[in-house]
């Protein structure tokens, strides 16, 4: 049985969707089968992410009304043989997300696939809770500053009661991946620090994305940063973040702050 | 003329409940006030001073007759404070209002007395209360190991809350007696929520946005800024709220 994973924030454009797609592209190079499942009916982004826009036939919505088979709305990913996308439907909106359609789906994928990575629509409605609904693990993907937070907050508390798990007395597990996170602001103040947003939201911590051009230029060009581009420093806090959603113990290094030397080279040459 | 408001005391305003005495006739109601003198007659004072509302819901009654029935339990010293179920052309003006929202209590049991001289039953009613003892009331405690998330909100007029963890910006904890938090205080807390003056609230960080105890408020800044990101215990002296540092 796999293991299934929302992605989720509460608010919207902090980065669910290249997480979603970095962490399944870097699973799948773990050689584990990974399925990523998009939620956002209505405002699909995670076809465009992963490059498979130009394939997507049937959707998730077609597999819960029955008009399609699960496997025939499975997408392959072209450049990772285990790493499969199942897309949210464009034209559709949530109401036709059922519950009992989603807990099949989810159940099916279960058998399947080692992960289900579900991506969750932005804000706390229909969507977000059925995309958390049958999640074994959270990530809650926080920018470092106070709306994004206090989102997250709320979402964790929704977590904690509107779950499967949590309604049966079970403790969903829940893992903070920090991303857009910019050392140099964060040090002069603009930005929440790491150990702010920890004390706020006391869960664990899974990684933290340094904001980087490499991300945006891979999302544009339908590619998981993962895959595109592995060596970035983006990239690479991705993958220790997907080792350590596998279970492996790394120790957590804030970007920026190792190359103290650099900084302060850069720094001057700046001035 | 214009009346300047220089008085800073702000009105409180709270809530509180009390138990009341139901009464439900039954048709016709000639016989229900004879049963009703009988009850009367047997344990004196039953409705001396008590709040009584009387529930017409299932009475089919008009508008004259209700009044004819507040007289008549008028006469019987049966003060009635308001009247539950009955329908809007049944009022008028100068009736008991009209209450709805009413939560079911345990039962009033009548205290059966030997009937007395109607002199003697006067003076020994203020002294022996009709009502049964109640029992002497528990404090009661919740206590929750985890934080508290923004849009989460805590209800307890029962007694304490304490919270192992913090209580986040956007979430809420209202307790009948006192709050304690160990861990950071961001969101709003109103201790003492039903009417006690005593509740307390203690934190381990102080950062709230708003803090209230027995109905007096305190928005964060009205807060001593010296208190901010402190442990800190507040209490209530008066009308104001009273705030130390704890070690």
């Amino acid at each position: 049985m796999g293991k299934v994973i929302v992605v989720t924030s509460g608010k919207g454009g902090v980065g669910k969707t290249t997480s979603t797609a970095a962490l399944g592209a870097a699973l799948a190079q773990r050689n584990e089968k990974v399925v990523v499942v998009d939620f956002d009916v209505g405002l699909r982004n995670l076809d465009l992410v992963m490059g498979a826009e130009r394939r997507v036939v049937y959707d998730l919505v077609n597999v819960i009304q029955g008009d399609a088979k699960l496997p025939q709305a499975l997408i392959r990913d072209k450049r990772l043989e285990n790493l499969f996308l199942l897309p949210a439907s464009q034209t559709r909106d949530k109401d036709n997300l059922t519950p009992e359609g989603v807990e099949w789906v989810i159940a099916e994928l279960k058998r399947y696939f080692d992960w289900v990575i579900c991506d969750s629509p932005a804000g706390i409605e229909r969507g977000a809770t059925l995309a958390m609904r049958h999640a074994d693990v959270a990530v809650v993907v926080t920018n470092p500053e106070v709306s994004s937070v206090r989102d997250s907050d709320r979402i964790i508390g929704l977590l904690d009661s509107k779950t499967l798990k949590a309604e049966r007395g079970e403790r969903i597990e829940k893992h903070l991946l920090l991303t857009r996170y910019d050392a140099t602001r964060a040090e002069r103040g603009d930005m929440l620090k790491v150990e702010d947003v920890l004390d706020i939201l006391s869960i664990p911590l899974i990684g933290i994305i340094p904001e980087s051009t490499d991300v945006l230029r891979a999302s544009n060009m339908g590619s998981p940063v993962t895959l595109a581009d592995a060596k970035s420093a983006a990239a690479m806090a991705y993958f220790d973040a997907a080792r350590r959603l596998a279970g492996e113990d790394l120790p957590i290094t804030i970007p920026g702050e190792r190359r103290g030397i650099f900084g302060k080279i850069f720094g001057r040459k700046a001035a | 003329m214009t009346k300047v408001l220089t008085d800073s005391r702000s009105i409180r305003i709270k809530g509180r409940s009390f138990l009341a005495v139901v009464l439900s006739p039954d048709l016709p109601l000639d016989e229900w006030l004879v049963l009703l003198d009988d009850l009367a007659a047997r344990s004196a004072g039953f409705f001396l001073g008590r709040p009584v509302v009387l529930d017409v819901s299932d009475l089919a009654i008009d508008r004259a007759q209700l009044k004819s029935l507040i007289e008549e339990l008028g006469q019987r010293s049966v003060r009635i404070m308001g009247i539950e179920g009955a329908k809007p052309s049944m009022m008028e003006p100068g009736m008991p209002p009209a209450m709805k929202g009413g939560r079911p209590a345990a039962d009033f049991e009548v205290e059966e007395k030997e009937p007395q001289p109607v002199s003697e039953m006067r003076n020994s009613a203020p002294d022996k209360p009709a009502v049964p003892d109640h029992k002497p009331v528990v404090t009661q405690s919740l206590v929750i190991n985890e934080p508290i998330r923004s849009g989460q909100s805590v209800i307890f007029p029962e007694g304490d809350v304490t919270i192992i963890g913090s209580v986040a910006s956007g979430a809420e904890i209202i307790a009948g007696g006192s709050v304690h938090i160990y861990g950071a205080l961001r969101g709003r807390v109103m201790a003492g929520s039903i009417g006690n003056a005593s509740a307390r609230i203690f934190c381990r960080r102080l950062e709230a946005e708003l803090i209230a105890i027995d109905g007096v408020y305190k928005m964060a800044e009205d807060m001593d800024p010296r208190l901010l990101g402190q442990s800190v215990q507040l209490w209530l002296e008066g009308d104001a709220i009273m705030a130390e540092t704890l070690i």
